[in-house]
């Protein structure tokens, strides 16, 4: 062995000539190193096949031309991208290739921005600098950012536009989620601009519960909030039996009467189911609330609490305090104050005490609490952080009571703890997180949610766009959201509103729900005798609506407390509602404009003028329209309705003056004789009917 | 000597098993019966943006040779690589039928899912489903299409919103069918939107939109269009199917 070692060291460094040439040769070979290592990248690969790809295309010629070989970069140094993929994804600006499915040569589809402003990593993430594919996208150890898995692809448009875009529905329903889940009591989310996400949903007070509920229903719910309505935002805390009994001690316990004679004693309920569904119907509740029917599908609205079985909760003298005047026990409730006399009292809190599950309560078997079990209960509503989201008696709020999540969408991987089996990447583990919060650790509070896979996708989208990269972006690429504006009408009127609840519905001024139409310029649009009486009486505008206006009962001075606010102040700029008059348009003006509705324009296709022969249903019925709009209104909107109505389905038409002028005329003209509103009220009082109809077409 | 041989064998055994990866593939529940076909239930020709879950699950059964459904038998799904099933592999339920979670890859196309079951003999029977991934600017074109086409032309109602459909003197074409929206081109399409029916002699019912939506956006909603249509128009991309 060590004799032919020494040969063989003769032979190659025996004199000193050998050894000059041997060196030399390996020095040379180690020279080579490199370029060949250049000359196998796998870039060089890629673009020859690139090449091969287009060889017998058409448009070879046009795309070759196009062609550049060497590595490619876009460098944007104010957003600090530095991308390189287009020396791999060299196809990716030709539309032509489109019939291409082979990746790195498929054009990128149709995006909303250019690759030249913004690179690719900024939306794609992944290592722009990288030159190899496994570096580019793949977590690698000096690199934490693998490839953003398409399905996330919308968080990247969060970094910079804080709002909702058409364009990225769900991270719009990741964000509305996170909003209104109740995510955002316990964690909290600062953006780059400073503002902090504001939770949207709102938990009830526990401070009065014991005027409201019973111990065994808070047992029952605190063990499964969703056993109870299927709608519950509460998640479930999974509370042991002992738990949930000592939680319940307290809140009771812990329990004050509401101010004043609320729970006073008023007529006693009634059991008349008929004439309670149709008071139920005829108040339009279920344009808030839902109630399960027997099909076991939802009907209603979700701006309420689910109906289902409330009356296994509510006590019966509490619902018909709440039913009189709901705001002498949450003041902030979304709820209306309807002014029901006590015959309308007794009926509907009869009606609603009938919803309940007979044996809801059959596993609630409870003891007079004892003072250690209200003393442990009090430690556990503080464990759990329940005054996160409840105001409760003695209690404060907790602050950060769960991690912040301002920039849970760049959390390096190192950082995380996965489950035995589940990839290692960040979105997995969000959607991990939210899934099965508490199989991370023994011990973690965070409660179970119930969000389908969907729902859990777009959450996982909203957090990841909370990310580094949305704080170093330069901030005038930042587009925000349009805040939500804190307008409150003044005066007595104001008052009244509040009361109403009006802002639940309607928009007014940037605030307020989008169950019924804005009314910023209600006042330039609607004539004063019709408002009057529709407040007093609120007909059907519009026959294909479920959600209506419900009637309130107005004294007379409220109505004109409530329509001299709205003829005043709700104007607007543009629109002089006596510019034009109602009534002594020329017959030919009008017979034109009817020749226009029915021909040029086919409005009969939406609306309704002539009952006998038009049909339309989308728009609302115009067959007494001229006394219920003013004449510039009509004028106005039919020259632009998306001006006065953005977002509105009537398209823009470009009417001339002249056309607007005669249609103005003709719709004007249709008053009905007698000055009963709109449509009969018989047909608004069927609100369960028309569902069933729609559901069978 | 022997001895250390051994034991370095069965430390070098260990260590190499160690390293060896685990393998994915959960183990496939063993089927108690054979069907001798598939049919599809409800799922199939959905839309859905580009990597997301399909609105509704996809639910196939299995019939045995008179048609009536088999309870045990193993169905799976297979498709182009990206296309994710949760679960991806079922036994029938006591209806005959296995539902499962489709999520569509990344690239917008349409996408070709097989079930497949085997029969008594063991040979392979299945079925094909397409499915339809948005891109950016068809799922743009679905939002418009929501906003202001779909109360015309979509004749099904919904609980929340019914349809005009029924109330229209002449029928609008609802989107989905391909064999007369095909047989529009792009220019034809886009005139109608811009400037109504009369554009192209057709109903005046049909509003012009030119001053509604913008120039893009007529080429997104036309970009649904093409992906909405069925039989397929010639511009809806490249069919994604299982290797």
């Amino acid at each position: 062995m060590k004799e032919k070692l020494s040969s063989l060291w003769q032979k190659l460094f025996g004199d000193s000539v050998r050894a000059f040439g041997v060196v030399s040769v390996m020095f040379l070979a180690s020279m080579a190193i490199a370029p060949a290592k250049n000359f196998f990248s796998e870039w060089r690969h890629y673009q020859h096949g690139y090449l091969s790809v287009i060889r017998n295309r058409s448009e070879a010629n046009t795309l070759q031309r196009h062609f550049q070989g060497g590595i490619q970069q876009i460098w944007l140094p104010e957003l600090g991208v530095v991308d390189r993929c287009t020396s791999c994804h060299v196809g990716q600006k030709e539309a032509s290739l489109a019939d291409v499915s082979a990746q790195p040569y498929r054009p990128h589809p149709v995006m909303p921005h250019k690759s030249e402003q913004f690179g690719c990593t900024v939306c794609h993430r992944g290592q722009g600098a990288a030159t190899t594919v496994e570096e580019a996208h793949n977590s690698t150890l000096a690199w934490e950012q693998p490839i953003l898995p398409a399905k996330f692809i919308e968080s990247s448009c969060g970094e910079c536009h804080r709002g909702p875009l058409p364009g990225t529905p769900q991270l719009n329903e990741g964000r509305r989620l996170l909003a209104r889940e109740g995510c955002l009591h316990c964690h909290s989310v600062k953006l780059p601009d400073g503002t902090t996400m504001k939770p949207t949903d709102d938990p009830p007070s526990l401070s009065h519960i014991a005027d409201k509920t019973t111990r065994e229903w808070i047992f029952a719910w605190l063990k499964d909030p969703q056993a109870y309505a299927g709608t519950a935002i509460m998640p479930n805390f999974k509370l042991s039996d002992d738990d949930a009994r000592d939680i319940s001690a307290f809140l009771i316990a812990n329990s004050t009467p509401v101010a004043g004679d609320m729970l006073a004693p008023s007529a006693k309920a009634s059991s008349d189911p008929t004439a309670g569904a149709s008071l139920y119907g005829e108040s339009f509740c279920a344009s808030c609330h839902a109630v399960q029917n027997a099909a076991g599908n939802l009907v209603g609205g979700n701006v309420g609490p689910e109906l289902t079985r409330i009356g296994n909760k509510a006590k019966p003298e509490w619902l018909q305090a709440w039913l009189r005047n709901p705001r002498v026990y949450d003041v902030g409730t979304a709820m209306p104050h309807y002014r029901f006399n006590d015959a309308q009292l007794a009926t509907l809190s009869g009606f609603l005490e009938g919803k309940s599950d007979s044996d809801y309560f059959a596993n609630v078997h409870l003891d007079a609490a004892t003072p250690e079990q209200i003393a442990h209960g009090k430690r556990l509503v503080s464990d759990y952080g329940c005054a996160s989201c409840h105001e409760i008696a003695g209690f404060k709020k907790p602050e950060n009571f769960a991690p912040d999540l301002s920039r849970i969408g760049s959390k390096p991987v190192t950082q995380l703890i996965f489950l035995p089996g589940m990839q290692h990447s960040l979105p997995d583990y969000i959607a991990g997180k939210i899934k099965q919060p508490r199989a991370f650790a023994p011990g973690l509070k965070m409660p179970q949610y119930t969000f389908t896979p969907v729902q859990v996708d777009a959450l996982t989208t909203a957090l990841l766009s909370l990310n580094e990269r949305s704080y170093t972006l330069p901030s005038s690429l930042a587009i925000p959201a349009t805040p939500e504006s804190d307008y409150q009408s003044a005066g007595k009127a104001g008052k009244l509103m509040t009361d109403l609840a009006c802002f639940s519905c309607h928009r007014i001024n940037g605030r307020g729900g989008d169950m019924a139409p804005d009314l910023t310029w209600e006042g330039s649009s609607v004539q004063r005798d019709w408002l009057v009486q529709f407040f007093k009486n609120p007909g059907t505008l519009r026959p294909a609506l479920i959600r209506r206006m419900p009637r309130f009962n107005f004294t007379d001075a409220e109505v004109a407390e409530l329509t001299d606010y709205i003829m005043t102040v709700y104007q607007s700029p543009t629109i002089d509602r006596d510019s034009m008059p109602l009534s002594g348009y020329p017959q030919g003006q009008i017979e034109l404009g009817k020749q226009l509705f029915y021909g040029k324009y086919s409005c009969q296709g939406c609306h309704i003028v002539d009952t006998k022969t038009d049909k339309g249903y989308i728009g609302p019925t115009l067959t007494n329209v001229g006394s219920r709009l003013t004449a510039a209104w009509i004028y106005q909107w039919l020259k632009n309705p998306p001006a006065l109505r953005p977002g509105t389905i009537e398209p823009n038409r470009a009417m001339s003056d002249e056309d607007a002028r005669a249609i103005t005329a003709f719709l004007i003209s249709q008053k009905k004789s007698g000055s009963a509103p709109v449509a009969s009220r018989k047909s608004a009082m069927r609100n369960g009917a028309p569902m069933q109809e729609v559901a069978k077409k | 000597m022997k001895q250390y041989a051994t034991m370095t064998l069965i430390f070098g055994v260990m260590l190499l098993t160690s390293c060896s990866r685990k393998s994915k593939t959960a183990t496939l529940p063993t089927p108690t019966a054979f069907g001798a076909a598939i049919v599809e239930s409800s799922g199939g020709k959905q839309l859905a943006q580009t990597g997301t879950f399909l609105p509704q699950p996809l639910a196939v059964q299995v019939n045995d040779e008179h048609g009536t459904a088999v309870t045990g038998a193993l169905v799976r799904f297979e498709a182009a690589p990206g296309v994710s099933f949760d679960p991806p592999f079922s036994l029938t339920d006591s209806s005959g039928q296995v539902t499962t979670n489709v999520t569509l890859g990344a690239m917008p196309g349409r996408y070709q899912i097989t079930a497949f079951a085997l029969d008594k003999s063991q040979k392979r029977v299945e079925l094909k489903i397409e499915e339809t991934a948005l891109s950016y600017q068809q799922s743009l074109g679905r939002h418009l299409n929501d906003q202001y086409c779909d109360r015309c032309h979509n004749a099904e109602s919904t609980v929340e919103r019914v349809s005009n459909y029924d109330n229209l003197e002449v029928k609008p074409h609802a989107f989905t069918e391909g064999d007369t929206m095909n047989k529009i081109s792009d220019t034809d399409l886009s005139a109608i939107i811009s400037h109504g029916g009369p554009a192209i002699n057709k109903s005046a019912l049909m509003p012009a939109w030119g001053n509604t939506m913008s120039k893009s956006d007529i080429r997104a909603l036309i970009s649904y269009i093409r992906a909405a249509s069925d039989p397929p128009s010639r511009s809806a991309g490249p069919v994604y199917a299982a290797p």
